[in-house]
């Protein structure tokens, strides 16, 4: 079939985003041609502030060079501006007379800037700044003139006005408003940023109305003039000297080409959730579109239109594109500064201020109902990305509400040398202490790799890809290094991987809804784009599968990590290690006999505590492993699940059978929690602990679930984590009896398990839901915390001991038997 | 051609698997696609290692159990941004016997 044809007027951010999605989709759908009107390839317009800045080259900022085009057998027209659409012949035509059909037409004609419409705005000198051109003409004048104006103190503005005073020049930036950057911030937050760029040497003058620009007398600019304000004091001058005047007030949707053709504008293109004009071959994407009523001038939103336009492109026709919420971080190196939603508040809204002058810090948070609806961040923008994340979801903050100010990381992040602020971090400073990664490479792959979100900083450097302590580190990074381009993922709704559009939560309730019992059925229904999945989905989905339908969903071993599917810990050498159970921490000199006999046997190379109070055995070759399980059999003993997405152990302390302060008999209690659960799978690992009294000497306070002995009874404490991020166990209720702390315990890990996104520990589950849906759940409702129990105990009843089957059954064994070949039997 | 060694049936390996072959020239990891092809890698990820054999196996491609690099099975080439090559080795499917070329 021949190939149908598409053509892309407009060669920057917005249309090659979409054209590069689309290739990922179908790569042979389409012919496809590309006119562009600058004589480049596709480029990061965002990075022209520090091209000026001199902090890169415009070699340093090309996106797609041109061989990309050729390897992906574009057509590209640069330098070729389009000037019709004949919408019945459908074809478009160029100045020079260069023709192209389509079948299908992309709009992405971008923004122009808004120049003043006073006497001299034609002059010699007069500028906007927008492109690689207007670029070229700052640098070369900066080089042999002295006086720069900047009309706009908005983000553009301050930033043209910063690059032209690095590169030496006297810069005025003057604003019609009363303080800067009124779109982004309040005042206060204004006035310091104002302040500060004062200190580097720019000036301000503000509520000032240009009225003409006037020429020397080689005809280029020489001075502004502004309009008397009331109240005006003759004495003062109302010129300054201007040989340059760079306009940075305002972009228009440029929809010029899109009216002459006849659709539909209204401040931009006007287009549909789908991405569609009011002739539907005819597609439009990025500033020059208008989507419900608002045009975007920042790139995230535009990427996210580009997504939805190639899926339908595609023919895939299942995204839809509702809008976007923004942010913005002002690319000024040194100057901290983030903004995002409502910030200015207004009726109905409350403000949680911190306003620390000299400290040159200012943050405001905008709450309204309960959300946070806005934020200002000046001086320490830590926590910029958490909060728009908060925005974005629209999460409940009520019980955060008294630290929210202090931020995500005031307590517990490791591998980082606690350092949370990444503008003040040298080059040379690590990030990633797991892959040892440090910020300069982060900066260096951003930049020459023209990498826009947190998972392409991953894959590029591996910084953030292993425990994710620092992922706040590299978001702050990412968003200094790229302004107003970054937009963290939305959790709630980011796909699971690349291997499907869908979220854990749609594919949870999709699997529930639809009884969906298989991975090859679940990828069926809900539309994989791979046979057969990858190694992050899959785990998932055969977590989802068999704890929604314990009994009927069959577990599938090659979709788990090789732990799970071995029943041991691999190691960095490619050995395993077991950890023999010993229940509740309790043990007797007849297994500990074993163990030795079996650490010799096996010449086992260390012997070692666990965290969770347990002998670890390390360095035991996989075909040993079935051994080993054999000899712990045969003295009664079985191995531990010291390794798996599960229950790992329940720590003790010796409580009130040995203790003289103990109240309860916590290794006891110990005992019976670990039986009960024994086997149970779950998103991530679970660890418990119980404490004979509130000395808590088993650390029940940074337990999944810590159980601390009263004299009255026992109170239980939910959502506590000691690793990657310390976070301390929430109170959840108290009980009496001991089957009480089974039945709640039980039904608080029932409602984590089948409400949990895989590898989403309790502390984050709980984070996501608030403990109120859990109380609500587990506490006030007997009926509903009975179920759940219920629920569990049905899950784990036929659970088999893995290690005896893999000593018992011939076909499990298999898994740990390497194969011999006899290499001189050669078949010819 | 010469030089195929027998290693085990096709059913000996789990659809979506792999087994691990001892050989003068090392480890090396058999694996079994769901479309029933057979590929062989060296069994160490050119990375840190590790036991490519422990890893999911996806597509035509598996993923190291150590730092979750993906090789390809068919080249032994890390998939991008990654770099690295693990060594294949030629393996073949006969009536339902798996067979390995030693180079």
């Amino acid at each position: 079939m021949k190939k149908q044809k598409l053509v892309v007027v407009g060669n920057g951010m917005a249309g090659m985003r979409a054209v590069e999605e689309l290739l990922k989709l179908a790569p042979d759908l389409y012919d496809i041609a590309v006119f562009g009107a600058e004589p480049h390839p596709n480029y990061n317009r965002i990075l022209l502030s520090p091209v000026l800045a001199g902090e890169m080259t415009i070699n340093d900022i090309i996106l797609n060079p041109l061989g990309w085009y050729a390897d992906n057998g574009i057509r590209l027209h640069v330098g070729k501006l389009v000037t019709k659409i004949d919408r019945v012949a459908r074809k478009v035509v160029a100045a020079d007379g260069t023709e192209e059909e389509y079948d299908r037409l992309l709009l992405a004609t971008g923004s122009t800037p808004f120049m003043l419409p006073v006497p001299g705005n034609d002059l010699p000198g007069v500028i906007s700044y927008r492109d690689i051109k207007d670029t070229d003409e700052m640098i070369a004048t900066a080089a042999t003139h002295k006086h720069a104006v900047v009309i706009g103190g908005g983000l553009l503005g301050l930033e043209a006005a910063n690059g032209l005073k690095l590169r030496g020049m006297d810069v005025t930036v003057v604003h019609l408003m009363p303080w800067l950057m009124e779109r982004q911030l309040d005042k206060v937050a204004a006035d310091m940023l104002k302040a500060s760029l004062e200190a580097r040497g720019l000036k301000f003058l503000l509520e000032k109305q240009t009225e003409a620009l006037l020429g020397g007398e080689s005809g280029r600019v020489a001075a502004i003039r502004f309009k008397p304000a009331p109240g005006y004091d003759p004495g003062d001058g109302l010129e300054i000297p201007a040989d340059l005047v760079v306009m940075a007030a305002g972009i228009r949707p440029n929809t010029a080409l899109a009216e002459s053709a006849r659709l539909h504008c209204n401040r931009g293109i006007v287009v549909n959730d789908t991405m569609q004009t009011y002739d539907p071959r005819i597609y439009a994407v990025g500033e020059c579109v208008a989507h419900r009523g608002i045009a975007y001038g920042l790139v995230a939103p535009l990427f996210e239109q580009a997504k939805v336009c190639a899926n339908h492109l595609a023919n895939f026709g299942i995204a839809r594109y509702t809008g976007s919420v923004t942010s913005t971080k002002l690319k000024v190196t040194g100057i901290d500064l983030f903004s995002a939603g409502n910030f200015m508040g207004g009726p109905g809204t409350d403000e949680i201020v911190l306003n620390d002058a000299a400290g040159g810090v200012y943050k405001k948070l905008v709450v309204k109902n309960d959300t946070l609806v806005g934020a200002v961040l000046y001086g320490d923008t830590a926590d910029g990305g958490w909060y728009f994340q908060l925005v974005k979801d629209g999460q409940n903050i009520r019980e955060l509400r008294d630290q929210l100010l202090f931020g995500q990381n005031h307590v517990g992040d490791g591998g980082h040398a606690g350092v949370s602020k990444a503008a003040s971090m040298p080059d040379e400073a690590e990030v990633c202490g797991c892959n040892g990664v440090c910020k300069g490479d982060i900066v260096k792959a951003i930049k020459s790799q023209g990498l826009f979100t947190l998972d392409d900083v991953r894959k590029h450097t591996k910084a953030s890809s292993s425990c994710g302590s620092c992922t706040g580190l590299v978001e702050q990074i990412l968003a200094s290094t790229i302004g107003g381009a970054y937009t963290p993922a939305d959790a709630k709704e980011k796909p699971i991987c690349a291997c499907t559009d869908h979220s854990h939560g749609v594919v949870r309730q999709t699997i529930r809804e639809r009884h969906l019992l298989t991975i090859p059925g679940t990828m069926h229904y809900m539309d994989w784009k791979t046979p057969d999945g990858c190694a992050t989905c899959r785990p998932a989905l055969n977590y989802y599968l068999i704890s929604t339908w314990p009994g009927e969903a069959k577990d599938d071993p090659q979709s788990r990590f090789v732990n799970e599917r071995a029943h041991a810990n691999i190691q960095k050498d490619g050995t395993f290690s077991v950890v023999p159970r010993m229940w509740g921490g309790l043990t007797t000199p007849a297994e500990l006999r074993v163990i030795a006999d079996i650490a010799e046997k096996y010449q086992v190379p260390t012997v070692k505590m666990t965290g969770g109070a347990r002998i670890d055995l390390l360095g035991i070759r996989k075909e040993d492993l079935p051994k080993v399980w054999a000899d712990l059999g045969a003295a009664g003993m079985v191995s531990g699940h010291a390794y798996g997405k599960s229950i790992r152990t329940v720590k003790t302390c010796v409580g009130a059978e040995h203790c003289r302060f103990g109240t309860q008999r916590s290794m006891e209690m110990g005992v019976k929690l670990e039986k009960m659960l024994f086997g149970m799978g779950s998103p991530h690992k679970v660890k418990l602990a119980v404490s004979g009294c509130p000395r808590n000497c088993a650390e029940a306070g940074i337990k999944d679930i810590g159980v601390i002995g009263v004299d009255s009874g026992y109170e239980i404490y939910v959502a506590g984590n000691g690793g990657i991020k310390t976070e301390v166990a929430q109170f959840l209720c108290k009980v009496k009896t001991d089957d009480e702390v089974k039945e709640y315990s039980a039904a608080f890990l029932q409602l984590y398990r089948e409400e949990g996104f895989y590898l989403e520990r309790t502390c984050h589950y709980v984070a996501r839901v608030g403990l109120d849906h859990v109380k609500a759940a587990v506490v006030s409702d007997p009926l509903t915390r009975k179920a759940l129990y219920e629920r569990l105990l049905f899950a784990l009843k036929d659970y088999a001991d893995p290690w005896r089957e893999a000593v018992e059954k011939p076909a499990v064994r298999r898994e740990y038997q390497v194969i011999e070949i006899r290499e001189a039997e050669v078949v010819s | 051609m010469t030089g195929w060694i027998r290693v085990c049936a096709l059913d000996d390996i789990a659809p979506l698997g792999s087994r691990v072959v001892a050989s003068s020239q090392g480890d090396i990891a058999i694996f079994r696609t769901a479309a029933d092809q057979v590929f062989g890698l060296h069994d160490k990820c050119p990375h840190k290692g590790g036991p490519l054999s422990q890893g999911i196996v996806h597509g035509n491609a598996v993923t190291c159990p150590l730092h979750g690099l993906k090789i390809g099975l068919k080249d032994g080439e890390a998939v991008a941004p990654d770099k690295g090559c693990a060594k294949t080795f030629a393996v073949k499917l006969d009536a339902g016997e798996v067979w390995l070329q030693l180079k």
